[in-house]
């Protein structure tokens, strides 16, 4: 599979690798996709009193553009809110990361993870 | 481990580099001052020349396996001897009945083929296999009917390395009457073939497995008892009328040569090779959650397949960098379909998908060996220090628990 150079970076020097606590009520927590599948993305994102993202974090198993995914939400989402980060389209991240067809699907599975842990977020308040 | 050459080759199973020995020798049969001759023209020397040098490599092939060289039949490759010795069967014995059966762990050379049969009008069983990768014999007997006439079944399997025991599966056919197909690529020259004591009826080979080139195989076609098939190429009648078309005597040369040298130095290649695969595999093991895939007794002594629970397949190869290896992770198939090989040994999808296979062979040396291991090491800690599921496990949750959403 040859990938572009941003994937690659972003597999190579992923950012925003990490945990939050997931119980906070501060922290939105979204889990998608499914080991049999091959990918899973946990993204959790920690919103401030003004509902801006003050911070992101993920951890993926997953193929390297699954990886580079969530990587790059991470970045993408800091500072956004809310409602921002939900019109965050797939299509997007795929365009971003040059990604080939047989890949995006890990984009979807990216734009569910925003969208879930928004949902988890807004379900604590 | 600074002036290592890299990237290193270990997917010894998907093809080899051609011996330079036999490399070399095979220049001498193509330009104007070779023997470039066709070996079916009797009339002139050209031709004799030529026919002289295919019957010494279709001796070198036959003394590998201690066969008559009668017995083997030029082909492209395994695939097509596949297709021939189970079609050719087949159809030859079609008015005995039209049961096939086989093993769900076969190549794709031997289930294509048997899926086109059953658009035929045959009728095919696939068996599976135990949990280590071998064929369970009892099963194996159970399925046997009064209409079977072929049984195939491969000698070592291309991505888990097992070796299945041909010698018991051919007396329970030689006893039925049944034709006994046997898919050799993975196992000549790595696992000795006696033709004289297996009940083996017909046999394929290929080149490129053992440091020959590619493009050319063999199919042995067994003499007493005399093995019957209809050949699937027709045009000129060559290979007794089995297989048809101008024979290639740089391939062939090159095909006896690798056979050849492979007699020779197959027992101390073997030692070194297990050698190798050993401490590969001791310097990988003490990982928890680290599978063997496939028995590690019954097995070649080239192949380690590996599976990293908690970690994906092809991202891990990403990390690999240097280092050519193949995976079961269905990232690295067009299908997105994991393995079919270790889901047929009951492997779950998680540890299908985070699979590796090495597969070393005549040019890997320690200094590579070491230089995997480290490089696998770091991507495993890397890939589970990224990975959800690894803070799962720690946090001692059941993944089998969780509701997944499948996409």
């Amino acid at each position: 599979m040859a990938y572009s150079e941003k994937v690659i970076d972003h597999y190579e020097n992923p950012r925003n690798v990490g945990a939050m606590d997931k119980d906070a009520k501060t922290v939105g927590t979204g889990m998608v996709g499914a080991p049999a599948c091959g990918d899973v993305m946990k993204l959790q994102i920690k919103v401030g009193d003004d509902g801006i993202i003050e911070d992101a974090k993920f951890k993926t198993y997953g193929c390297g553009s699954a990886i580079a995914s969530s990587s790059l939400l991470t970045e993408w989402v800091k500072g956004k809110s809310l409602d921002e980060v939900q019109a965050i389209k797939n299509t997007d991240i795929a365009e971003e990361l040059e990604l080939p067809p047989v890949k995006v699907h890990c984009s979807v599975l990216a734009e569910d993870a925003i969208k879930a842990a928004v949902a988890d977020y807004q379900s604590k308040q | 481990m600074s002036d290592i050459k890299t990237p290193i080759y270990m997917d010894y199973s998907a093809t080899t580099p051609v011996d330079p020995r036999v490399a070399e020798r095979m220049c001498a049969f193509l330009t104007p001052d070779g023997i470039f001759g066709n070996p079916a023209s009797s009339s002139h020397s050209f031709g004799w020349a030529a026919d002289d040098v295919i019957k010494q490599a279709r001796k070198d092939v036959a003394d590998l396996i201690n066969a008559d060289p009668r017995e083997i039949v030029w082909t492209s490759g395994a695939t097509e001897s596949d297709n021939l010795a189970i079609k050719g069967a087949a159809h030859f014995n079609v008015r005995k009945g039209k049961h096939i059966v086989t093993m769900k762990t076969e190549h794709k050379a031997v289930l294509d083929t048997c899926r086109q049969l059953e658009r035929e009008g045959f009728e095919v069983t696939y068996l599976d296999p135990m949990e280590n990768g071998l064929l369970d014999m009892d099963a194996f007997i159970n399925a046997l009917r009064e209409d079977t006439t072929v049984v195939s079944i491969m000698h070592v399997n291309n991505e888990i390395g097992v070796i299945q025991d041909i010698a018991a599966i051919g007396e329970i056919c030689r006893d039925r009457k049944i034709t006994f197909h046997v898919d050799a690529a993975q196992s000549a020259g790595k696992v000795p073939i006696d033709m004289e004591t297996l009940k083996c009826d017909l046999m394929s080979f290929s080149a490129h497995k053992i440091y020959g080139p590619k493009g050319i195989g063999a199919l042995y076609v067994r003499r007493r008892p005399r093995t019957r098939i209809e050949a699937q190429i027709h045009g000129g009648g060559h290979e007794r009328g089995m297989r048809s078309g101008t024979l290639a005597p740089h391939q062939i040369v090159g095909m006896g040569d690798a056979f050849r040298i492979a007699k020779e130095e197959m027992a101390t290649e073997n030692d070194r090779l297990l050698m190798l695969r050993n401490r590969l595999y001791d310097g990988l093991k003490d990982y928890e959650e680290t599978y063997v895939n496939g028995d590690l007794e019954q097995r070649v002594a080239g192949n380690l397949n590996i599976s990293f629970n908690f970690v994906e397949g092809e991202s891990l190869m990403m990390s690999l960098k240097g280092i050519a290896v193949s995976s079961g992770s269905a990232c690295t198939s067009a299908s997105l379909e994991p393995s079919y090989v270790l889901r047929a040994i009951g492997r779950n999808d998680e540890l299908a998908h985070s699979s590796l296979r090495f597969t070393i062979g005549r040019f890997t040396t320690v200094e590579e060996v070491d230089y995997a291991i480290a490089q696998t090491r770091a991507a495993v800690e890397k890939l589970r220090a990224l990975s959800p599921l690894w803070d799962m496990y720690k946090d001692g949750i059941d993944l089998d628990s969780v509701q997944w959403a499948a996409h």
